[in-house]
């Protein structure tokens, strides 16, 4: 009997759950629509008009981090007793999107901070560690970044080959990490280190790192072919020595760290991705509605806008649903791989349309279309690339089909 | 106490087929610009400790709550929501608001009311200097700049001359120009705050004010095609082509 009530109980609060979630995915609460609004004003009105300068210029756009800090954007998910809005990753996602819609450097700027490096610090870290780590970084006056690639391994995150060793009460650091979003302008990392490579993944640990920082040195600037007003480079370890109260989490367990970190991470990113598709839409909309040919507006002759608009609202709802299942503390590994995936194609595809609808116009820098391709490539390679997705989802289905 | 308006910022005006009005269907409605910055406007004054409570007022259908509550989100303390919807809502015009805005003012004991120099979907610019009227208050109006001083109010006019500085007593109606203020944009834990503040329904009726309107649209139409011009070779051509057009 006991057994059969608890099936009933279970299956209602399935329901229970299930049912908000189509609700909302209906549209969204008053709440999430209003923190939409807001952003999506201040990227119309602060961030789509310089893009295009940031992007040439490669430079950091100091003023608006700070300005989206104190709006709260750069820490959402941070409780307010920590300095952050105390919103959900769902409002989190829908932030991300319309700021990557004005600007796609600056989306992944706020994207790393709150994803990449408050968020593991808000999951692993102890008390004293979230006040150091975290509320200097919730203004917008100081960012961090994460630090796992390495020159020699990027998708194969476990075979980290920086070491960390103890030296009395200290961990002294060298190795060379590579690809390392905001380095130029962090204020702090957190460095994945092995701690005992015989262990393997196993061995990997994780550790707090304040920037600068005798030992720390950063590689030259990456010349990329998009999202240049976000630095990337490498972080250089030589005998870089941190207290042992830096390590992040316990020992060995920086692997999970990584993983779980990366899982939410890659929300943002697609958040990123749709965001920028949807520039792309906007531009390639705007210009079928004026441009003729054949005697009639090109926006009647165009499948394409029909096809991109499906992309990025598919992958949309994978996205808002994969941060749904993570804000109910649901499993969400495979829907968020899916989410991830699923923008960054379309965002590649969205984008690279929007230049075929613009024709020439599309190749030239008089129209932000090619930026908004150059931009897109990357959300198919960090976070974990395309290829790895497919891994993880292919994964998560065998294990599902195993029972 | 003050008035942000709920008003039309469509990419393209189009008059309905029936020449009764524009489009309104489908139109993203926010809060009229000029009315941002008098909300920021008081927001800013509660910020300095100069008043004790900020209240959003703003008349029209059910939508209007969600400019209400950007205005909570803002800063406000709390919102009112006079409800007109339908025919009223169509022929709601400034003199109807101001009566409206009066009666409010003197229910809620109001010290000073701020709003949009005009709106920009009508261009009226008649609101603010009615309710001051009806009030029988003094006015400080295309403000572009307010300062408190001890209980006057030091306004700063933005006039055709250049700018005027008057000194008002309190109560009084301040309207707001472009340069009085950049409106802020709402943040993340102050959107969160706006949820928990109270919007009151109140019905025109219950004020005491007849929204009828006393004026009638006969048409409304789109201004004629501009033309486009002509280029002449010299200054004689140029007086000769006036003169054809009968504009000398």
């Amino acid at each position: 009997m006991a057994a059969l009530f608890k099936a009933r109980r279970a299956l209602g609060m399935a329901v229970g759950h299930g049912v908000r979630c189509l609700n909302q995915l209906a549209e969204l609460p008053e709440l999430h629509q209003m923190m939409r609004q807001t952003c999506r004003d201040y990227a119309q009105k602060e961030l789509a008009p310089i893009a295009a300068q940031l992007d040439k210029d490669h430079k950091f756009p100091a003023k608006q981090i700070q300005e989206l800090g104190g709006m709260g954007v750069m820490a959402v998910e941070v409780p307010e007793s920590l300095g952050g809005a105390g919103m959900d990753y769902l409002a989190y996602c829908l932030a991300v999107e319309e700021l990557s819609r004005g600007c796609a450097s600056t989306g992944v700027i706020v994207s790393v901070n709150n994803s990449l490096y408050l968020g593991p610090i808000l999951k692993f870290g102890t008390e004293e560690q979230k006040k150091q780590w975290i509320t200097p970084f919730t203004t917008g006056k100081k960012v961090g970044c994460f630090a796992l690639s390495e020159p020699g391994n990027g998708s194969d995150a476990g075979a980290a080959s920086t070491l960390a060793q103890q030296e009395g009460n200290e961990w002294v650091l060298n190795g060379t990490k590579a690809w390392i979003t905001n380095c130029w302008d962090a204020s702090a990392t957190i460095i994945f280190a092995t701690t005992d490579k015989s262990l393997r993944h196993k061995g990997i640990s994780a550790f707090l790192v304040p920037m600068p920082h005798p030992g720390l040195s950063l590689g030259k600037k990456e010349d990329k072919l998009g999202i240049q007003a976000s630095s990337t480079a490498n972080i250089i370890l030589e005998d870089c020595r941190i207290p042992l109260s830096n390590m992040l989490g316990e020992r060995g367990m920086g692997f999970k760290i990584a993983m779980q970190t990366l899982d939410s991470g890659r929300l943002g990113i697609a958040a990123q991705a749709l965001g920028i598709a949807q520039a792309a839409l906007d531009c390639a909309a705007d210009y079928a509605h004026k441009r003729t040919a054949f005697g009639a507006l090109i926006g009647k002759l165009q499948f394409k806008l029909a096809d991109m608009a499906f992309a990025i609202e598919s992958a949309r709802l994978l996205t808002w649903r994969a941060a749904m299942l993570r804000d109910a503390k649901k499993p969400f590994t495979k829907e968020a791989a899916m989410a991830k995936l699923g923008a960054s194609e379309a965002a590649t595809f969205v984008s690279h349309q929007a230049i075929q609808v613009l024709g020439g116009m599309g190749y030239v820098t008089d129209m932000p279309a090619e930026r908004h391709y150059r931009d897109t490539c990357i959300t198919e390679i960090y976070e974990g690339t395309s290829e790895i997705q497919r891994l993880v989802i292919a994964n998560n289905i065998l294990k599902e089909y195993q029972q | 106490c003050f008035a942000p308006f709920l008003c039309l910022r469509p990419p393209q005006i189009r008059v309905k087929p029936d020449r009764t009005g524009v489009v309104t269907d489908g139109v993203k409605h926010s809060m009229n610009p000029f009315c941002e910055i008098a909300v920021e406007e008081a927001v800013k004054l509660k910020e300095k400790k100069l008043v004790k409570e900020v209240v959003a007022v703003s008349c029209g259908p059910q939508q209007v709550q969600e400019t209400i509550r950007t205005a909570l989100a803002m800063g406000a303390d709390r919102g009112i929501h006079v409800e007109v919807s339908g025919k009223d809502y169509e022929t709601l015009g400034p003199l109807q608001v101001s009566k409206i805005f009066a009666a409010l003012a003197k229910k809620e004991q109001a010290d000073l009311i701020i709003l949009g120099k005009q709106a920009i979907d009508d261009d009226c610019n008649q609101t603010g200097q009615m309710t001051a009227a009806l009030l029988d208050w003094p006015q400080g109006t295309f403000a572009s700049e307010v300062t408190l001083e001890a209980d006057k109010l030091k306004v700063v006019r933005e006039i055709d001359g250049g700018l005027e500085t008057i000194k008002i007593k309190l109560p009084a109606v301040v309207t707001a120009d472009l340069r009085l203020n950049t409106p802020r944009y709402a943040t993340l834990p102050n959107i969160m705050k706006a949820k928990k503040k109270k919007i009151v329904n109140v019905k025109p009726a219950d004020l005491g004010v007849d929204v009828s309107s006393r004026l009638e649209v006969l048409k409304v139409d789109e201004p004629p095609q501009r033309q486009s011009g002509v280029k002449v070779e010299t200054v004689h051509d140029l007086v000769e082509k006036l003169k054809e057009a009968g504009r000398i």
